[in-house]
This record gives structure tokens, sequence and C-alpha cells, in this order.
């Protein structure tokens, strides 16, 4: 087994070499599993006859390193000192440094956003009906990152999570906001999310039929949700003058919908109408029957929690499924690239195959490999040359775009909206506003700004929409919005004051240090005569003709967008 | 708060003038002036318009349109008759009063009982895909009555209380734009005065152009075209059509002081002020626990809202030019559950429509004694889609390209309910 591995290492070296695209220099530097996917990648472009964009600027990489990593773009002193950077192996001494102790609060309180959204959405603890304590599920995720969780043990704490949900609480557990909102009407959702989520697997859909287009059949849905009729949610007293509802998650002996624990089965309807009975069984067919058959005949399907935790059973079965390591590196390689290998990135299988099957296995068991860090992960991306092309389209790949319906080549970045999460935090550091708040008050003041965009549909799924889509009132709001009027504001002590008072630059640099702020970029030739036009406009007042260029920067596609 | 932005000690028209004066920025293809020019006060009506009453959650027509009262799980709900020839739920009799308008289509089968999948297949005529992004109702009406809605400065689609589905292909210039149920638009007043704006904009426009010539349309352009519709909006008199409090205080109790009642009346002022779809989203129908007493509560506002709504078009003449659609993602199951609730179910289920010139007082198709199965023809999204399209004065020849090259049938390439035509 190892000498294959060993063997296809090699074999992957030599064909790295042999690419011309792969510069030699990066190379040496470059760990094996950045290479592995500059070279799977590079496969596929052969085939398909396309030539890859050109490498992004440095300062076009840095801006969508920080956005990716960080959640936010680089502020201008971050951005210079990374371009000013004449030593080699700079990309790599930046990635080391935001994926280590000195941005270690920011990357955390980043992917606790991206998984917070992800594990109980954006509207999630947000609504009166919700059981969710929004800032319990963010306070287990942020610890989790700062200790850099592996994801299996990260899984594994979800899915099996007891405990109340509210901070403060003698019994608190954070990750068990997980499955608050999902445990009703027997555990539907919890089943669908966590298959979802997990295991990349839609099932949701089979809970009612089977699926025309996929393999996956009406009794693979219920013997999954088999696994979580053990626990129970229940709802706590409300502290006074505060009407959120809040609860907790137990593990109780399951009788079975027949009354017998110690064989305790579930029932669910066919479309025709007819009853069928179920147990605990995994997606592969391994049912706890017979993993526990030594124990006795019927042992695995005991609904007792002394015999079997259920849940603790299934988070062992997703750990050492093939699907837990291929749903995680789709989903990261998805957040990055703006396309996992499946699109959706959660519904692998034959009915959608990945785009790049044999990279999705190596990073997989790469994951597996290296006890699930998925930072590891990261750092391989980050720095391979696939993440590092421009995003200007060349003549030979104009056709390889996902959003045409296309299988991604990955033969240029793929421009995509940043998220509004991504929006607040950059406008926030750009302008250096609110650094001097807590953490909890900044994210109070975040949770108030997103909620405008967010609406939950008050449904058995947990449904839910975000006008921050690219829309109109997405525009308005960068138009006319309080955020970027305060953004904007030239007043005494503000972001713009600052540079508009500062005795060393000339008009020029100030527009310049604005462009670099916004757009990582210089402004260009044209840009720069409306630009003048507006200095002269405002006959010598720079600090508002310095609020116009910067309304109009940030209202631009160029800032929204991640390039 | 003023919708008009109209700096203070200003007139509508030296605005105007101001806007189209500030030209000493000579880049024009994306300003203020653009949609000004227009000017007009009122619409020309030469287009009919659709209104969707979207019933988010799936709503148990077994206990609405469809009743079983002598099936054992018909539920406590009685049948009344109605001004057509169709009976409905106790719980509606000022609908009752208009069921001469209304008709109900109670042989609607479909195969999608999860909620994203029922909405997205119901309001677009085609089940999710990954690979594609299927226009909702309102994006593609509005994308064909463009030609015609020429002097629309509002954006031609507006879902008041929830996000409908998105505009798939056809691009975010075709998506809902969304208010609440009292028409608040948020974020409407300049930051600064028309001139400096116009200096602003200018510079705007060069950084977008500059951005898309790089990158060859995609998202960039999208956003590009989003600014303008934005920019047409700021400063359009046509925006008073949301100020639903400028309604007579008679009007508005005759609609109902709640969520879908404002709503509704907001639907009757956009579609009055010309645009060709809204979509008012009721939701809460997700009635898996005590069905009948939440019944108890939302019938009621459904009752005098949609009631009040349907009244007020014929009353005001639009009812022949104004398509009304109800219904949800699916409707629930004939069997009640161990929590006094129904489930999902697709397989038999009815929808509600009139107006636009459709017959009304019809019940069309018919159910089994239970309410499980549909007896006579079914009825799916895209044959309902294909109806309302028909109705609008839309062709269904009609047949998009997809981003993926794909030719795509308007309405799924679904067939009209032939029993709704005269």
């Amino acid at each position: 087994m190892k000498s294959t591995v060993l063997r296809r290492m090699c074999l992957l070296h030599i064909l790295g070499i042999l690419l011309s695209l792969v510069a030699s220099d990066a190379l040496a530097a470059s760990p094996a599993l950045t290479l592995t996917i500059d070279t799977r990648i590079a496969e596929r472009w052969t085939e398909a006859k396309i030539t890859p964009s050109k490498p992004a600027t440095d300062a076009a990489w840095c801006r969508r390193v920080y956005l990716d990593v960080l959640g936010r773009i680089p502020t201008v002193e971050e951005l210079r000192k990374f371009t000013g950077d004449r030593k080699p192996e700079k990309r790599e001494r930046l990635v080391s440094r935001l994926l280590g102790d000195e941005y270690l609060e920011e990357y955390a309180v980043n992917w606790t956003t991206i998984w917070t959204n992800l594990l109980v959405g954006r509207t999630g603890g947000t609504t009166n009906d919700s059981l969710v304590s929004r800032p319990g599920m963010q306070q287990y995720l942020r610890r989790a990152f700062q200790k850099n969780k592996p994801l299996d043990v990260l899984m594994t704490e979800l899915v099996t999570a007891t405990g109340s949900c509210r901070p403060g609480d003698e019994d608190f557990n954070g990750a068990a906001n997980f499955l608050a909102d999902k445990l009703a009407e027997n555990g539907v959702q919890a089943t669908a999310k966590t298959a979802q989520i997990f295991l990349g697997t839609a099932v949701q859909c089979t809970q009612c039929h089977n699926h025309p287009f996929n393999e996956h059949q009406q009794n693979q849905f219920w013997e999954l949700n088999a696994f979580f009729r053990q626990a129970r949610i229940e709802p706590l007293a409300m502290e006074a003058g505060n009407n959120r509802r809040v609860a907790r998650i137990l593990d109780r002996d399951f009788a079975g919908e027949g009354g017998d624990p110690t064989k305790a089965e579930i029932y669910y309807e066919l479309r025709n109408g007819k009853l069928k009975v179920g147990y605990p069984v995994f997606i592969d067919g391994t049912s706890l029957v017979s993993l526990y058959a030594d124990r006795g005949e019927d042992f695995g399907d005991s609904g007792y929690v002394g015999d079997i935790n259920r849940r603790q059973e299934l988070a062992k079965m997703i750990r050492a499924s093939d699907e837990f390591p291929r749903a995680m590196v789709n989903r990261i390689w998805g957040h990055f690239f703006g396309y996992g290998f499946t699109k959706p990135v959660d519904d692998i299988g034959p009915h959608n195959p990945p785009s790049h099957p044999e990279l999705l296995e190596e990073l997989a068991q790469n994951l597996r490999d290296t006890s699930f860090d998925g930072r590891e992960l990261v750092r391989a991306i980050l720095l391979s040359e696939t993440y590092a092309l421009s995003s200007e389209p060349n003549r030979s790949n104009l056709s390889d775009d996902p959003a045409l319906g296309a299988k991604p080549l990955f033969s240029r970045f793929y421009i995509r909206q940043m998220q509004a999460e991504q929006l607040y935090a950059s406008l926030l550091k750009a302008t250096q506003a609110q650094e001097t708040l807590a953490y909890d008050e900044q994210e109070r003041t975040k949770q108030q700004w997103l909620a405008q965009f967010n609406t939950a549909f008050g449904n058995d799924e947990n449904g839910e929409a975000t006008s921050f889509n690219g829309s109109i009132p997405q525009v308005l709001m960068m138009m006319n919005g309080d955020l970027v009027k305060r953004a904007t504001s030239a007043d005494p002590g503000s972001f713009l004051a600052k540079v508009a008072d500062s005795p060393k630059l000339t008009s020029a640099d100030k527009i310049e240090y604005l462009y670099a702020a916004a757009l990582a970029r210089p402004p260009a030739r044209n840009e720069l005569a409306v630009c003048n036009q507006i200095l002269a406009a405002h006959k010598g007042h720079v600090g508002a003709a310095l609020q116009d260029v910067w309304w109009a920067l940030l209202n631009s596609n160029e800032f929204i967008l991640n390039h | 708060m003023n919708p008009f932005p109209i700096p203070r000690g200003m007139s509508r028209r030296h605005f105007l003038n101001h806007l189209a004066g500030a030209a000493a920025f000579t880049v024009p293809a994306l300003s203020l002036t653009n949609s000004l020019a227009l000017g007009a006060e009122k619409l020309k009506r030469s287009h009919k318009s659709a209104i969707l009453l979207w019933m988010g959650g799936g709503p148990p027509t077994i206990d609405i349109w469809d009743l079983k009262p002598d099936a054992p799980t018909g539920g406590p709900l009685k049948p009344i008759s109605t001004a057509g020839d169709v009976q409905i739920c106790e719980r509606l009799p000022l609908i009752a009063k208009q069921m001469d308008k209304l008709s109900v289509i109670r042989s609607m089968s479909t195969r999608e009982a999860d909620h994203d999948r029922g909405a997205y297949y119901m309001r677009t005529g085609y089940v999710p895909n990954p690979n594609v992004e299927h226009p909702s109702y309102g994006a593609v009406v509005a994308h064909e009555m463009e030609p015609v809605v020429k002097d629309l400065e509002i954006p031609p689609f507006v879902s008041i209380g929830g996000g409908s589905e998105g505009p798939g292909f056809l691009g975010m210039a075709y998506a809902p734009f969304q208010v609440d149920s009292s028409g608040n638009v948020r974020d409407l007043a300049l930051p600064v005065e028309a001139q400096r704006m116009n200096g602003r904009v200018a510079l705007l426009d060069a950084v977008e152009s500059n951005f898309i010539s790089s990158r060859k349309g995609g998202v960039a352009e999208e956003h590009a075209k989003v600014v303008r519709k934005a920019m047409s909006l700021l400063t359009s008199q046509q925006m008073a059509a949301f100020q639903v409090d400028k309604e007579p205080q008679a009007m508005r109790e005759k609609y109902g002081a709640t969520g879908f009642g404002r709503s509704c009346l907001l639907a009757r002022r956009l579609v009055e002020a010309g645009v060709p779809f809204v979509e008012v989203d009721f939701g809460g129908w997700d009635l898996h626990q005590n069905c009948f007493d939440r019944l108890d509560q939302k019938l009621p506002e459904m009752d005098q809202a949609m009631g009040a709504l349907v009244e007020d078009l014929a009353q005001r003449g639009l009812w022949n030019d104004t398509v009304v659609l109800w219904m949800g993602e699916f409707g629930r199951t004939p069997r009640i559950n161990g929590d006094t609730g129904r489930d999902h179910y697709a397989r038999a289920w009815s929808a509600a429509i009139g107006g636009g010139g459709l017959k009304g007082g019809l019940a069309v198709g018919a159910t089994s004694a239970d309410g499980s199965r549909v007896e006579t023809e079914p009825y799916s999204a895209e044959d309902l889609m294909a109806t309302v399209i028909q109705a609008l004065g839309l062709s269904l020849d009609t047949t998009f390209t997809s981003t993926n090259g794909r030719p795509m049938k308007i309405a799924g390439g679904g067939k009209v309910i032939r029993d709704l035509f005269a």
C-alpha cells in the first residue's frame, strides 16, 4: 500500500517537472500535496486543450488569500508589506503567517462564521422559534479553530453532543447547537444535514420516495435516521425578561415505535402508503446488528443507551467512511476555488460525479493520513499554482466557466461575490472601525447588520434566503446604507480624515492609498482622470474628494467581488 | 421617510435639471440622468400583471379548497357554498363571495414533497438540477414583459415578505425586489446632493467598465446592470406605489391590519402602478402539529386579505388584467398524524386561480373520497405555469437558452388547463 503511494508520488514529481506551467523555484518549496493538486489539474487542461490564465499579480493573490483565509481584504500596510517583500518564498511566508499564531484570532473568527452558517444557517438562533444559541455555537467553534481541532473530532463532537446549548449553564456544550433545531419530527433534519455536511450525500428527498436520479433509497434515509432516535431535546426554563427559547440535548433509552427497547425499531411510510420497519444501518449497508453480532442476535438494535449509544456509533462509522474525508475536502476546495469538484458541494455520488475524481481521492486520503488536519489542506491549496491563477480569462479558457454549467477545470480563478460577512469585516478593517470593541459586542453589531438580508421561511427544514446576492437591495445598501455612510465619513478621527490630513502624502498618493485599500491596485489612467475632476470640483477640499472616490471604489464590482 | 431623495428646497424638475446639467463628468453610460429623462408620471397600461399568493410551508388544501367532510380523516372543518359553482372551507366567507371570479384546481399532482425542492419546482416549472438554475415565474414574466413596460422605473418583479426564487440564468437584473409587508424599501436616500453624486457615479462607471472589459462579462457585468436599475429607482416618482400607508384608512381596514393584509394591499398598488409580477409570501403553513387550531388563526387572515384583493381589483376594473394565483409548494396528507397535524403531501392537492380573463367559479378536477388520489387528469407545476403565461398574453412558444446552451421551454413545456379558458 505504502509503496504504491510512494510510486505514485514519484510519478507525480516527474510529471510536475515536465510541466512547464509549474515554476521550478516554487516547486522546491512546495509540499507534495501542492504538487499533486497542480499536476492533476494541469492534466485536464492538456486533455481539454486549453491554456490556463496567466498567474495573478502578487497584489491580486494577496487580496484573495486574506479574503479566503481571514474573511476580509488586506489593509494597505499588509498589502504593501507583502508586495514589497523581495525575498524568495514570500508566498509561503505569508501563508504561514495567516495560518499561524499572529492571525489566529481572526482566522478562528472567520472559520467560526463559515461553520456557524453551515451548521445552523444564517437565521439559526435569530428567530423566536429557534432553539439554537448562536453565541453558544460560535463559542464552541471559535475554540475549536483556535486549537486547530481535527475535523474528525469536530464532526464527532457535533454529531454526538449532549448538554445545554446555552453558554453559562453548568452542562453547557456549544456543539449541541448543531442539532438543536433538527430533532423535531423524529430528527428528519438531523439525518439530512448530517448526511449532507459530513458524508456529502443529499438524502433529504429520499425521506419521501426513492430518488429518481440517484442510488439513495428511501430505506437508507430512515435507517440513518434510526441513529438519532435516542437523542432528546429538552426545553429549558427561560430567563426573566428574555423570551428566547433554549434547550439541552440528552441521550435517552429509545423504546422503538413498537415499545420494546431491546429491539427498538422505527417505521416509515412508502409512497404507496405501506409501512416499513427500519433499524440503524449506515449508508454502506453496515448494520449495528452486524457490528455487535458477538453480543447476541439483536443486540445491535437495542435502544438502551447503556447497551449502545447510537449517535456515538454513527460518528465512528462516519469517521471510518470514505465519504467523510471526501465531503470535507470538497467543501474546503469549494471555499477556495468558488466551485467544488461537484455542484453542489454536498451531493457527491455516481449520479453527480466529481470533476477530478483522482484528485478528490488523493486529497481525501491525505486528509485522513494527516489526522484530519484541515489546515494542511488549506496550506497546500493556497500555495498551489492553480489557486494563484489570474481571474482574467484568455481566448482558450473562456469556456471553462462553471456558471455556464460546464464542469470546472480551474484554469483561472473564478470570480465570485463576497459574502455579506466578508464585506462587513473588510469595511471594518479598511476603515479601522470598531477596533476597540470587545468580541461579543462586535459580534452583536455584526448580527444586527446581517439580519437585514436574511429571511427564515419558518418551515421544518429551517429554510432561509439571503438578499445579499447581488440584487438591488444589496446595491442600495452599498450606495446609501449606514455602514457605507460611516465608512465614507470624513469626520475628525475617521479613516478618511487620517488619510486626508496625512502631511506626507500628495493628493495623488492619497488616491493611490484608497485604491490599494479597496482594490489592491493603483488607479488606471482613465480612472485617475475622473479622480482629478473630482478633486478639482471640490476646489482643494481633499477630504470631500476622497469621500467621493472612496464611495465609488466601495460600490464597484471590483470591490465586492473576490477575483 | 421621504422616498424621493430630492434635496431640500429643490423641486423635482429643478433636481432633474441639476442632474442633467452636471455633465462636467462625461461618463454617462451609468448615470442618474438616464432614467429621469423619461419623466413618465403615470404608466400607460398595455399589459397584464400577475399576483402570486405564495403559501410557504405547504397548506393543507384538503381543509381549504377540497374538503372531505365525510372521510374519517377529513378534519373538523366544513364546506360552504360560494358565489361560484364550488364549495370551500367555512372559515373563508369573504373569499366565498368572490368565488364567481376564482376557480379551484383540485387535481394538482406533483412529486416534490421537500420544501426547498417543492418550492423551486412550483415556482420555476422545473425540478432542481445542479447544472442549471431556472428562472422563477416572476423573472420569466419580468423578462418577457420588458419590451412593454419600458416606462417602468421600479423593478418589474417585486416580492413582498419573502425572497421568492431567483432569476436563474436570466440574471440578477430580473431578481425579485424584496420588500416587507409595509412596503419599506431601505436605503433610498442619496448620501450626497445630486451634483456631487454624479462625480461619484462617473468614477464608479469607469472602475466598473474597466473591470468588465478585463473579466469579460459574467458577474461583473451583472453588477453594473443591477447598479443601473438601482439608480433608476432612486429618483423615481413611481416609488410612491410602495407607500401602502397612503391608502385610506377604510381600505386598509378592508384588507385587514395583518401582515398578509398589508401585503395584498401593496400588491394591488404595485399592479396598479404597472408592475407585471408581484409575489406575496404568506408562510407558516407547515402544520405538522395542531393543524386545526392553527388554521383557525390563519384562515381568517387569509380570507380577509384575499377576499379584499379580489373584490378591490374587480372594482377598479383591473380584474381582467390581473391573474391571481394561490398556491404553496405542495399540499398536506389526508392522514392526520399523532400531533393532530398533517405532513407533506404532493400527490393530490389544490391551487386557486382567477383573473386575467380566466374562467371563475369552477372546480377543475377531483380527488378520491378521502383526498389521497387525483381521479381526473392530473395537473403539474408546468401546466399551472403555462396557464398563467397564456392568461398573461405571453407566448408559450417562447424558448430560452440557458447558460449551458440548452433550450428551455417557457413554463417547462407545460400544457394549459383548458377548462379555465373560455
